[in-house]
């Protein structure tokens, strides 16, 4: 194509319009070129103070009130003035609209790169990947934290600051093992989320009589009637989603100690599609941005000087470093996930025989876009790895798997290297650094003594040995036992059941006296 | 496709502050150990600059389940020379695990930065000093009188002029006194004119001639004197004169109790006065004004005479603070050696040359720790001071063996300075 438009910008000053016009030319090749479906776009110029206090509260634009934010800010922030790190260039927020976040000390070209990036890249990967689909409510999430945020403050003026905090602590703890991993009988609605609590709460309100409070409570019917099983099937159990479990079956739990774990699991759950799908995302948006500045690049609207300054920055994004780099630590998902989007580009368009045999699917189809979309909307990092990491890239990153067993007193062995007989065990094992199932550990809710001393039992399955922290353990099942308020029991079992070793937690008072 | 462009940059920043605050009332305590800490290490002038911290993380740590140990299979790019099967031996992995180690312990231990209000905020608190800046402390005013307009009564040296003149003329123009040229021109066309015009322009000369007597250049009523109002001008300069004996009996115990006293002093100064000045006199049997670093770190032998001190800080103050501009504190540390000859020479010069023109003179006697204060017999310097006092010279002064002791007796030193002893300046 030849240069037969205007520029969009020159040099590096951009203002509003400017913005818009990129925009609008990224839109333009989106849709015709690459095929995205996005939401409607909402673009937000702020400055480096304000990104700062973005980062601090998982990037969303409000959040409740906790101190954790704050350490993390105060952290941040430490970094951050002793330069020791650079504040990304953009944020975006998984919501219709979709929020990008832009630095205001950005140049134009990087702006371009930024819209490009986010308001075009994340968003249609927001938009199409089942993940995000099926667990995250894009209309609905900042509802849902706006709602988040007021109830912790009312919470607080309610019932005090101290006992919010702690819940919110507990609850921050669990907070990995408070997501559903497995769809459920509906979606996430989060706008009928934010209803229900309020009617909840007007129903308390409108049905509150302080009698109730002198009415004595007698004892619990017996439940010793009930079977193993039953019980089980009662509880819901095994369990694996701690919060949800104990939102619903923990006994002394006030209302809105409930609604405090329930906002906790909604936001973890939204989040937990993101963790899966790193590479795919950054590699989506990546190679989305590529695409549209090269295109702008050839049609003329951005000058070879700007174009430049592209390429040495997206240079830098995708960098990966070696192993025995001082700079390395693990792989840049930028990188790997570029890297893949382009070899399926080629594999797609000009396919070698190996391809053709490992990729008959899709090798040599000849739609790169339609391919590209369909992987976007269906995989998510471990199944995109196990699927289309090809030969060829594991070459060219010159991959290779170590097996350390603590117990082999040689050394550290190298299982597989990029060779024939390496490629799939290399594969398999790297789609598995990305297996969420791998990644956290598998601790599941295995039963209540309720005929006794309702103590709460949990069951960490061990997989090859890796034993829980055990300080982190301890605290965490103290803050289990707080919210549970009887005791908590943990063990640790190994693929043939043998308990490897067991915790016990008992409450602390203050929860309970609540 | 529609798009919207929001510019966020007029919001209000800081949105996390809050959170911020939160964390540093969880932290307190952590927070408090380390910024007194952090001020240890720090100069004087630095204490209230902020700055990093460092805080334990135990009790701020977010704890998680998280799995360590066993197998690990990794996958890593970059491979150069390694086939498979080798075993690579495990002397890397040490080195790599020695480095996880010591991450962890920079995680163990939590930086970040405060800023000057935070950091003066805690270090404060702990101290209670808000409280303490409540109390009356010594007036910090010098006596003066400045201009405040004109009046019409005064003394003739205040005559102002230019206004007196100035309301003279105006008197002058409103009257319409003649102007000499204005009779002289007239006079001139007399001498000239005929005899017919000659009696009318006569009698005009003689009705302006009798109107420029009768209207005076300068009435009474003109006249303007300068005024004056004696004024209490606030002197918001002070310095501070941080007197120590150095010889070898001083220990680095006793030094830092000297430094942190004069740290409080420091503070609580810098609060009051906008500029603050801070003179080190170290003496042995002589003395001399030293930088802080040597003030504190070096060295020095010899005897001990406290005299020689004193005579440096009047020195001092003759050429470059003068008391009607400067605010002049002082305070001493030592472990109360001095020798007897020189009791004489101290008392004169204290009660001569240094008290008067002080707001503040503090003599603190510093002891190792673990001893009480009531084990210590009275040093020659304390039993001298101890003389000057009870004959009414206004001396503070404390003895002090522990850190914990300090705030205390800054506290103590300033309360019984509002109350009976206010003769110092």
């Amino acid at each position: 194509m030849t240069a037969t438009t205007e520029r969009l910008f020159e040099g590096a000053d951009w203002n509003f319009e400017t913005l818009q016009r990129v925009h609008d030319a990224c839109a333009e090749i989106a849709a015709t070129e690459l095929g995205l479906n996005i939401y409607p776009n909402q673009i937000e110029v702020i400055t480096a103070e304000q990104m700062l206090d973005a980062y601090c509260s998982a990037g969303m634009p409000l959040y409740y009130k906790h101190w954790s934010f704050g350490k993390q800010f105060a952290h941040q922030e430490a970094f951050y003035r002793k330069g020791l790190m650079g504040l990304a260039y953009e944020i975006v927020i998984n919501s219709s609209p979709c929020i990008s976040y832009l630095m205001e000390e950005n140049t134009a070209t990087m702006q371009t790169l930024v819209i490009a990036h986010a308001a075009f890249g994340h968003n249609h990967f927001f938009k199409n990947n089942y993940l995000f689909k099926q667990w995250t409510d894009a209309e609905g999430i900042l509802d849902y934290l706006e709602f988040a945020k007021t109830y912790v403050a009312q919470c607080e003026e309610r019932h005090g600051r101290e006992m919010v905090e702690q819940t919110l602590d507990a609850a921050h703890a669990l907070m990995s093992h408070g997501i559903d991993r497995y769809p459920g009988k509906k979606k996430l609605d989060l706008r009928a989320e934010e209803k229900r609590a309020g009617e909840r709460r007007l129903h308390e309100e409108s049905a509150f009589n302080d009698l109730w409070r002198t009415v004595p409570t007698g004892p619990v019917k017996s439940v010793d009637s009930l079977n193993v099983e039953r019980r089980r099937k009662l509880l819901g159990l095994p369990q694996e989603n701690l919060l949800y479990f104990l939102e619903k079956s923990a006994p002394r739990l006030q209302p809105w100690q409930r609604e405090l774990l329930r906002i906790v699991r909604h936001v973890a759950q939204y989040f937990y599609p993101q963790g899966q799908t790193k590479v795919m995302n950054e590699g989506t948006a990546t190679y989305v941005h590529y695409r549209i500045l090269t295109r702008l690049h050839e049609q003329g609207r951005i000058s070879d000087g700007n174009f430049l300054e592209f390429v040495r920055s997206h240079t830098n994004v995708v960098f990966q470093p070696e192993f025995d780099d001082p700079r390395f630590s693990g792989f840049n998902p930028y990188a790997l996930g570029f890297a893949m989007m382009q070899d399926i580009e080629r594999i797609v368009s000009s396919p070698t025989d190996e391809d053709r045999e490992w990729f008959p699917e899709i090798a040599g189809t000849g739609d790169v876009m339609a391919t590209l979309r369909n992987i976007w909307a269906n995989y998510r990092d471990e199944s995109f790895i196990s699927q289309f990491l090809s030969p060829r890239l594991m070459r060219q990153m010159r991959m290779f798997h170590l097996h350390d067993n603590p117990d082999e007193s040689a050394g550290i062995r190298v299982d597989a290297i990029h060779n024939e007989r390496g490629y799939r065990r290399i594969r398999r094992e790297l789609a598995r650094q990305y297996d969420v199932g791998f990644v956290e550990p598998n601790i599941e809710v295995v039963d209540v003594d309720l005929a006794g001393n309702r103590r709460l039992m949990l069951r960490h399955a061990v997989v090859k040995g890796a034993l829980l922290a055990p300080g982190d353990v301890e605290r965490v099942l103290q803050h289990l036992a707080d919210l549970w308020s009887y005791d908590v029991s943990l063990v640790e079992v190994d693929a043939s059941d043998v308990v490897l070793k067991e915790y016990i937690a008992s409450p602390r008072v203050m929860v309970a006296a609540a | 496709m529609a798009m919207h462009i929001v510019d966020r940059r007029l919001n209000a920043g800081s949105k996390s502050l809050e959170n911020r605050q939160r964390f540093l009332r969880r932290a307190k305590a952590l927070v408090q150990g380390a910024v007194k800490k952090s001020s240890q290490d720090r100069d004087i002038k630095d204490v209230l600059e902020g700055g990093e911290v460092s805080v334990p993380l135990d009790g701020m740590n977010e704890p998680r389940f998280r799995r360590e140990g066993g197998t690990r299979d990794m996958v890593l790019p970059g491979n150069k020379k390694f086939v498979e099967g080798d075993i690579l031996p495990r002397s890397g992995e040490d080195r790599r695990k020695a480095r996880g180690a010591g991450e962890g312990e920079s995680e163990d231990v939590f930086r970040f930065i405060l800023s000057r209000d935070e950091f003066v905020d805690l270090f404060l608190d702990d101290l209670e000093l808000p409280d303490l800046a409540k109390r009356k402390l010594a007036e910090a005013e010098s006596d003066g009188i400045r201009r405040a307009g004109y009046t019409t009564s005064g003394s003739p040296s205040n005559i102002s002029v230019s206004r007196t003149v100035r309301l003279a003329l105006a008197r002058r123009v409103a009257l319409r006194r003649p102007r000499p040229e204005a009779i002289a021109e007239l006079e001139a066309n007399i001498a000239s004119c005929d005899e017919a015009d000659r009696t009318k322009l006569m009698a005009e000369a003689d009705a302006l001639k009798a109107r420029f007597r009768r209207i005076p250049f300068i009435d009474p009523v003109d006249i303007r004197y300068r005024r004056f109002e004696p004024t209490r001008k606030p002197v918001a300069q002070a310095v501070m004169f941080c007197l120590m004996d150095v010889s070898g009996s001083m220990s680095e115990h006793m030094k830092d109790l000297a430094k942190r006293f004069y740290m409080l002093l420091y503070v609580f100064l810098k609060r009051r006065y906008r500029h603050v000045e801070i003179v080190f006199i170290r003496h042995t049997d002589r003395a001399e004004e030293v930088d802080e670093d040597t003030f504190f770190h070096a060295q020095a032998s010899g005897g001990t005479l406290v005299s020689s001190a004193l005579v440096a800080m009047h020195e001092i103050v003759r050429s470059r603070f003068r008391p009607a501009d400067w605010n002049i504190y002082a305070a001493q540390a030592s472990d109360g050696d001095n020798s007897y000859s020189d009791a004489d020479v101290v008392g004169r010069l204290l009660t001569e040359m240094i008290l008067p023109v002080s707001q503040f003179f503090a003599y603190l006697e510093v002891g190792e720790g673990g001893g009480s204060g009531f084990d210590m017999s009275d040093s020659s310097l304390w039993s001298l001071y101890h003389r000057l006092r009870t004959d009414g010279a206004p001396l503070s002064m404390r003895k002090v063996t522990e850190r914990t002791q300090i705030f205390p007796v800054f506290h103590d030193l300033f309360r019984r300075r509002g109350s009976p002893q206010k003769a110092a300046s």
